[in-house]
């Protein structure tokens, strides 16, 4: 049941991210990465990582995906996206060539690698858990995690720094 | 996971569906009716008793109305858009309880679809996702007045997202937990949350009123300046099916309101009056039952309240200015929210030291 399940999920994420590249409209391939997010919360779920699962939605579908989608559709008003881009056979070519190397390293790299196990014993399937989760972050990786609001703060500071009005501006 | 118990969700679900449309049906009769009680008016009153069978009269007009769809629009996603407004309306009552359990032949019953322990996530999570029907039914309708409601819509939705988390933050961390069960399993009798929450009840209710796009922060569909916002191009079901989304999304904000801050199906005295059932009944089964069926009717009847005081500000108060709105929800709701979550923090610290 599990395993049919993981293969349609895995296959459908597969589709929808190739659907993000090959899309011609914008909107469209904003909408199949929102898709391709869902079928990955899908795996987490398989997975028993149910808050992962939720906060994969919360962050990625919900929020970031939704100014995507604001930038592109003020963006795209119907004429530009009518007009063919032109490519030369020659970057054609050279991305054919680049592709295929990329895909060659990866088979390379994913070769000789072997699927780690887990001993049915000593498996805890509730590690996933929010609980469990948090005591780990709070405990064992408190300084990475400090560390990272740290750079989120950072972050915001500098995205009102670039927002905030010019003397003399006006907006409204 | 048993198939009786499989059977029992099944049907568990169907009802809660039906309940949501129902509800949200009859929401639209209500809203006029009220509508007319404050304006001095007699509302709908032709279409059955009282007017009652006036959803059934609007449904079918929408339903024999021409289905339009403007040339040169994104015909697939200009179908799609409403499709997902309501596909998400109703995804969110699944985790909601309605009430504790009921004992049928030994087997304990409990009066919630799906029981899992990131509840108040899998809300927030159903909720950011309602901006999508919005957005992409103005942008697939290819006309710049739909185009700018959706965008305005969008903004809106999004800022008040983050106050409603940051006030949500403050009653997870009284309830250290998750789960929407255990948290209305904590606020028995009259130990609701709303006693140690005042400000973060008055700031979700505002964010509630911003996300279902209700008066006063109707901004995306304002007719005034955008004759209609985000569906100006629908007409038929499809307009159809973003009014009845709005309604059901009220029915839903309402109810987990009910839930967070309102003690979702418990009452005071509840657990005198299952002991003295128990001692009149002699029989803890019934007893329990009972009480059960009662909470029920207390969370609806709380849940009615909601979506009536929701109408009463519709009709009562003007819309903000669109400056007035933003400024309303970055500058002083989350302050407040974060003002709100110190202060919660503090209040639990000083609990443990004095106690």
């Amino acid at each position: 049941m599990s395993e049919s399940l993981f293969f349609f999920l895995a296959s459908l994420t597969l589709l929808c991210a190739l659907m993000v590249v090959i899309s011609k409209n914008p909107v469209h391939s904003v909408l199949f990465l929102i898709i391709t997010f869902f079928t990955i919360s899908g795996h987490y779920i398989l997975l028993n990582a149910q808050f992962l699962a939720a906060v994969n939605i919360i962050v990625y579908a919900g929020a970031i995906m939704v100014l995507f989608l604001f930038v592109i559709m003020f963006l795209n008003m119907g004429k530009e996206s009518e007009k063919e881009v032109k490519t030369s056979t020659l970057s054609k070519i050279a991305g054919t060539i680049a592709g295929g190397l990329l895909f060659v390293v990866m088979i390379a790299a994913l070769k000789d690698t072997e699927i780690a196990g887990y001993n049915a014993e000593t498996y805890d399937s509730q590690i996933g858990m929010v609980e469990s989760l948090g005591v780990v972050l709070f405990t064992e990786y408190l300084l990475p995690f400090e560390l990272a609001s740290v750079l989120f703060l950072v972050a915001m500071v500098g995205a009102v720094m670039l927002g905030k009005k010019e003397s003399g501006e006006q907006h409204f | 996971m048993e198939s009786v118990d499989l059977l029992y969700t099944g049907i568990y679900i169907l009802v809660i569906f039906g309940i949501t449309l129902l509800i949200a049906t009859y929401s639209t009769y209500f809203e006029r009716k009220i509508a007319a009680f404050i304006q001095d008016r007699v509302g709908p009153n032709r279409a059955g008793p009282a007017g009652l069978l006036q959803p059934l009269a609007d449904a079918g007009k929408l339903f024999f109305k021409e289905d339009f769809i403007p040339a040169k629009s994104s015909k697939m996603l200009f179908v799609i858009g409403p499709g997902i407004a309501m596909l998400v309306a109703t995804m969110s009552s699944a985790v909601i309880p309605f009430g504790d359990m009921l004992i049928v032949g030994g087997r304990e019953l409990f009066l919630q679809a799906i029981e899992v322990n990131i509840g108040v996530l899998y809300i927030f999570g159903v909720v950011s996702l309602g901006v999508y029907g919005l957005m992409i039914g103005g942008w697939a309708s290819n006309n710049k007045f739909s185009l700018l409601g959706a965008i305005r819509a969008a903004s809106q939705n999004i800022s008040y997202e983050l106050a409603m988390g940051l006030s949500l933050i403050a009653v997870l961390m009284l309830s250290g937990s998750l789960s929407l069960r255990e948290i209305a399993a904590q606020q028995a009798g009259f130990n609701w949350n709303i006693w140690y929450q005042p400000l973060g009840f008055i700031i979700f209710l505002v964010c509630a009123f911003a996300e279902t796009n209700r008066t006063p922060f109707d901004l995306p569909e304002s007719e005034a300046e955008l004759i209609g916002g985000y569906h100006t191009e629908y007409g038929s079901m499809k307009l159809g099916m973003y009014l009845f989304a709005e309604y059901i999304n009220i029915f839903v904000v309402s109810a987990v309101m009910t839930t967070l801050y309102f003690g979702a199906y418990n009452f005071p005295f509840m657990a005198e009056l299952q002991v003295w059932l128990t001692n009149v009944t002699e029989s803890a089964v019934t007893a329990n039952n009972i009480v059960t069926m009662l909470g029920v009717g207390v969370m609806f009847l709380k849940i009615f309240l909601f979506i009536f005081f929701f109408m009463w500000v519709r009709w009562t108060l003007p819309r903000f200015r669109y400056d007035q709105l933003m400024k309303l929800g970055w500058q002083i709701l989350i302050p407040l929210a974060i003002l709100n979550i110190v202060l919660t923090g503090g209040g639990i610290l000083l609990k443990d030291y004095l106690f």
